[in-house]
């Protein structure tokens, strides 16, 4: 069970999005999913045993590190990329579903399973708001936890058993700042996407009904 | 999940690639990605733990490493490879959107779709002309900026492509000036200048391509525009012989790529 799970839910995502929908999955895929397993883990591999502070003091470096990352940026990070994939379900069950009653029914009761109409629309919708709502949740989180998305080289910590005020070092913080914009960039174009893709959705079954009432009142 | 991703991803575009393109695409797999992974990475493994500073100042090392590498060469070939291969994106979008469309067409009966079945829309390879023919050279385009500037980032990062094998470093909290001894500077140095000059031949590649799709959009043109009397099927027929050869070597140099798993 790995990442690929991910992967292969994501493909099956694909078959049932609008065109702006396969653009987002292919961002995901490519700029979150594999720089996060081919760069990022590696980056964050060793960070506590390379967090070093200026004392002998046994217990001091560990707690001190806890205080500053009570969740590693990398795990944070993970969480994102699991919660922003996970609403896309929501599309493949319905559609799954109707499959099911179709099968159970013996007779074809849509135009086509995948079609995004009436309910699955619905269904595609929640899921867009999920995505964009879980993406905002988590810029946010890793904005307040560590208070903006800078990694600083040296922190200062005096909790105990730390005798006094201490400087610890956090290792290749330079390398992580540029990996943590790259996340940000990434989660930012990714809520446009979805946003971009609600409005078109919107937009474009309205045009379809209002449409569909102005030719009825007409016939 | 791993490179294979990728490869799979870019597989699609290879049919509908040029020949030159067919060879970037190999060059590309077999000699950046596979040797990343299968290589460099095993070199670049240990850097920060045997990155040694000739002090014992607590975070002299940290800070002294951040300041010579602020982003690994390997993290930096990593986003350079995906960047290099995501124009190629743009022409599978391309395709897809085509494909769709001449579904649709061969759905609603359209009388002017040539095709007999969904499988042969599905299966066949289109020819890079029309728009197809500028969203193709406009990724080629893309592919040599993206390369261009990570290989420019590289040489202003680390101040050339050497890899020294010591620093000297006063950031605070060193001391005084501490000398740092890098771990492998050779076997770096070495995966390093084969890396650059598999870029070159990368950027050589893609300019040769484009200046290949050049001439044959003004050839095409001047013929179209000299002499509207041709002979279609001769033509067709040489040109799918040349692309059923050519996707005989892409398979075969496929093939051999697929084997291989980081």
């Amino acid at each position: 069970m790995s990442w690929g799970f991910l992967r292969d839910l994501l493909s099956g995502v694909n078959k049932y999005s609008t065109g702006i929908g396969r653009i987002w999955v292919a961002v995901v895929f490519i700029f979150r999913l594999l720089i996060y397993i081919v760069a990022a883990e590696n980056i964050w591999k060793h960070e506590h045993d390379e967090f070093e502070c200026n004392i002998k003091q046994p217990g001091c470096e560990n707690v001190c590190f806890d205080h500053f990352f009570p969740v590693s940026h990398i795990s944070l990070w993970a969480l994102q990329l699991i919660m922003v994939s996970t609403p896309s379900l929501l599309v493949v069950f319905h559609v799954a579903y109707r499959e099911n009653r179709e099968k159970h029914h013996n007779q074809k009761l849509y135009k086509s399973a995948g079609e995004i109409d009436g309910g699955l629309l619905c269904t595609y919708l929640v899921s867009l708001i999920l995505k964009t709502g879980f993406e905002i949740v988590f810029l946010f989180l890793f904005y307040k936890l560590y208070n903006g998305f800078k990694v600083p080289r040296l922190v200062k910590c005096d909790i105990r058993p730390c005798p006094n005020t201490v400087d610890c070092y956090i290792s290749k913080p330079t390398e992580k700042m540029i990996f943590l914009y790259f996340l940000v960039a990434t989660s930012c174009l990714c809520i446009v996407l979805n946003l971009s893709e609600l409005s078109y959705l919107i937009f474009k079954y309205s045009i379809k009904c209002y449409l569909k009432r102005y030719v009825k009142k007409h016939q | 999940m791993d490179w294979g991703a990728l490869h799979t991803i870019l597989g699609g575009v290879n049919k509908h690639s040029t020949s030159i393109g067919k060879i970037w695409l190999t060059v590309l797999f077999i000699f950046r990605i596979m040797i990343l992974v299968v290589a460099a990475e095993r070199v670049w493994g240990d850097e920060q733990d045997d990155f040694v500073c000739n002090t014992l100042q607590p975070g002299c090392k940290n800070v002294c490493y951040d300041h010579f590498f602020p982003i690994s060469h390997i993290r930096l070939w990593a986003l350079q490879l995906i960047f290099v291969s995501t124009p190629a994106l743009l022409v599978a979008m391309h395709v897809a959107y085509r494909r769709h469309e001449k579904k649709r067409q061969f759905r609603k009966g359209d009388q002017k779709c040539e095709y007999k079945d969904i499988e042969e829309i599905r299966k066949q390879r289109f020819r890079i002309e029309g728009s197809l023919w500028w969203t193709y050279t406009s990724s080629i385009f893309f592919r040599l900026v993206f390369e261009a500037v990570f290989m420019y980032a590289f040489y202003f990062m680390y101040d050339g492509f050497r890899m020294p094998r010591l620093m000297k470093c006063n950031a605070w909290p060193c001391p005084n000036t501490v000398d740092c001894f890098v771990s492998r500077p050779t076997e770096k140095t070495v995966f390093t200048i084969f890396m650059i000059a598999v870029s070159s031949i990368c950027i050589l590649l893609n300019v040769a391509e484009l200046c290949y799709l050049l001439v044959k959009f003004f050839l095409r043109r001047s013929k179209k525009g000299g002499n509207p009397k041709h002979h279609p099927n001769h033509e067709n027929k040489e040109e799918t012989k040349q692309n059923e050869m050519n996707e005989l070597i892409s398979d075969s140099c496929q093939n051999t790529v697929i084997g291989f798993s980081s």
